[in-house]
């Protein structure tokens, strides 16, 4: 049997006011992969993100989940298509007149009839699984950038989604901080088996974590560039590609 | 020729001569500091150039003293010799205000436009507007929808709302706003009482004013003003939590998780200002009698017992079920109003200080309009 793609984007555009940020999209994301979204800032990123979860409608095109559209799928649909899925946001979102562990439990409550304590229970799991044991009665203001965010991932996995999305995990961290978040989503997709978007501009996480990736541009506004991060360094004929790559400042003109 | 300009008194000097028949020559000593005001490029240019000029030459000193005002000085110069289609060099300048120069005329990453300076004529703008408030409307209308169906969902039992958030936010609108309320009530009591009392006293009837404060207060100011210092405390609140929350991304978190931020953030809003907004009105109908029969003892000599039998006698039930009624409706469009500015806000600073400014507004006007067409309608109900 032929494997199907997890996500497929298909002629997906993207716009806002009269202002186009993304045309013509496709790409597809294969179950177990880590697929990057990278492209230098104000290339549409974040906003193709936001695309794929539901929270702004695409201009033209679609996104599938296992071969089910997401943007004609009905309010029930999507609802369906989005308990499968986690979001780490940039600072990670928490709600911030809640406790960590309220946070993470505020989900499994809307979604499941567990009793408190079983609930407790997971929240306080899922804390200790990103690193926060001892920190369930913190408020969101009384921890670091960092934890917060590790803080949203733990929210974000609090269903036990199988597709996981993060919107510039590595903005704000420190390098140390950085590549502990990129182990945490190695060994996440390791043990979970999840599928894991990533949408960043960090290099250092791009080649630690990517299995496959697409390159938005700025100024074509839209993918100018898609394969395996390592494979694009090395091969890709693209001279934008391969600045950004390489990190070189300099202009080809 | 030798011309030498300066700006202030141990300032930048600047001295222009032309070298080798086809070249205008600038030399620059001295502190070339904005605190010395060095002397405008266009000025020094403007007598400088001959027409046999062909070239530009500016020469300096590698211990010139400079900061930004020697970079303002040369940019002018280097845009006034492009214009003349004339090389420029740079002769002895100190390497960082060189390299600063090349830098600021290195081509932009991105070029910049905007949509927005286009089209900007009468014509336009009116349709822009008519559109935008039309759009505005079916927001508004959506919003109530969405809202209205959150909160029978609720009455239902289908919704999901959290017990322990609903009470954090009934004692935040209600007992939280009780010192505010008291003060106003009290003031806009004394107020009713001294302003009656003025027109009353020509006629020997003073002892009326207890009837006009009661009466005034239960059937319309005691909801009245909360209502508006609710607008001011707690809808512009609303407005600036959830903007906040949308900043933030907490709000997307919600959505994305699929919890409607409706049932979980509009719904408890609306009923605990529902709620408590009649209970308000009670307190604050007493401590507005209270007010005017301060002002009556004390300035009018009422005697206190008098005082008390006019107003019990002057007041129904009708003028308590009237205010009652106002306040439920005022507390139910406070939160309307708060909750739908913050949920449109922006996700900037200033987006969400516009939220709570149009929250508050809006509360005001639907106060006022609502208060006018339920009096009316009271009157004709004989309520």
């Amino acid at each position: 049997m032929e494997k199907r793609p997890r996500i497929e984007v298909r002629a997906l555009d993207m716009i806002y006011g009269d202002r186009v940020i993304q045309r013509d999209l496709n790409f597809a994301v294969e179950p177990g992969d880590i697929f990057v979204i990278m492209g230098p800032s104000g290339s549409g990123k974040s906003t193709l993100l936001r695309g794929m979860i539901g929270l702004v409608p695409p201009a033209r095109g679609d996104v599938y989940y296992d071969d089910a559209s997401f943007w004609t799928a009905g309010e029930s649909g999507q609802q369906r298509i989005l308990r499968r899925v986690g979001v780490l946001y940039q600072e990670g979102a928490l709600w911030s007149s809640m406790t960590l562990a309220e946070n993470v439990a505020l989900p499994v409550e809307q979604f499941t009839d567990l009793p408190p304590a079983t609930i407790r229970e997971i929240a306080s799991l899922k804390l200790a699984l990103v690193g926060l044991a001892g920190f369930e009665e913190f408020y969101p203001s009384e921890i670091s950038g960092g934890m917060r965010k590790r803080a949203g991932l733990a929210r974000a996995m609090a269903l036990d989604p199988d597709i996981l999305f993060f919107d510039e995990p590595s903005s704000g961290l420190d390098p140390i901080s950085s590549r502990r978040l990129d182990d945490l989503i190695l060994e996440l997709r390791d043990s979970l088996g999840a599928t894991v978007v990533v949408v960043t501009h960090e290099l250092a996480s791009i080649f630690a974590i990517g299995t496959n990736s697409v390159f938005l541009d700025d100024e074509s506004r839209t993918i100018i560039a898609a394969g395996h991060p390592t494979k694009l360094l090395h091969e890709c004929r693209d001279a934008k590609v391969r600045r950004f790559l390489t990190r070189d400042g300099t202009e080809t003109a | 020729m030798d011309d030498e300009v300066g700006g202030r008194a141990g300032g930048a000097l600047v001295s222009v001569d032309h070298i080798d028949g086809d070249a205008l020559r600038l030399r620059l000593s001295g502190r070339w500091t904005l605190g010395t005001r060095p002397p405008v490029a266009a000025d020094v240019l403007a007598q400088a150039w001959e027409p046999s000029d062909r070239r530009v030459a500016v020469e300096g000193d590698r211990r010139l003293q400079w900061d930004s005002g020697l970079l303002i000085f040369l940019r002018e110069v280097i845009s006034d010799a492009e214009r003349r289609h004339m090389p420029i060099e740079f002769v002895g300048l100190p390497d960082g205000a060189t390299h600063l120069l090349s830098l600021a005329r290195a081509r932009p990453e991105q070029t910049a436009s905007r949509n927005g300076a286009k089209g900007t004529c009468l014509l336009d703008r009116i349709g822009s507007r008519a559109i935008g408030a039309a759009q505005s409307a079916v927001d508004v209308l959506a919003f109530v929808g969405d809202a209205s169906v959150a909160v029978v969902r609720l009455a239902t039992g289908r919704a999901r709302v959290r017990r322990s958030d609903l009470l954090v936010v009934m004692q935040d609108v209600g007992a939280h706003a009780l010192p505010i309320v008291s003060l106003i009530a009290f003031l806009v009591g004394t107020i009713l009482a001294y302003v009656g009392a003025v027109q009353l006293r020509a006629f020997g009837a003073q002892i009326y004013v207890a009837d006009l404060v009661s009466v005034a207060t239960t059937r319309e100011m005691g909801a009245m003003m909360t209502a508006v210092v609710m607008a001011g405390r707690t809808g512009a609140a609303f407005a600036a939590q959830l903007g906040t929350m949308r900043v933030s991304e907490e709000i997307d978190a919600l959505t994305t998780l699929g919890i409607s931020p409706m049932e979980f953030l509009v719904v408890p809003r609306i009923v605990a200002l529902a709620v408590m907004m009649p209970l308000l009105c009670l307190y604050a109908d007493l401590l507005g009698m209270l007010g005017g029969a301060a002002v009556g003892t004390a300035l009018l000599h009422l005697g206190g017992l008098e005082y008390y039998q006019h107003s019990v006698h002057a007041i129904t039930l009708n003028d308590f079920v009237a205010g009652l009624i106002k306040a439920s409706v005022f507390g139910v469009l406070v939160a309307v109003a708060g909750c739908l500015r913050g949920m449109q806000s922006g996700r900037t600073s200033a987006a969400v200080g516009g939220a709570a400014t149009s929250a508050v507004v809006t509360a005001i006007v639907l106060i006022i309009v609502s208060d006018a067409v339920m009096t009316v309608l009271f009157d004709l109900l004989h309520l």
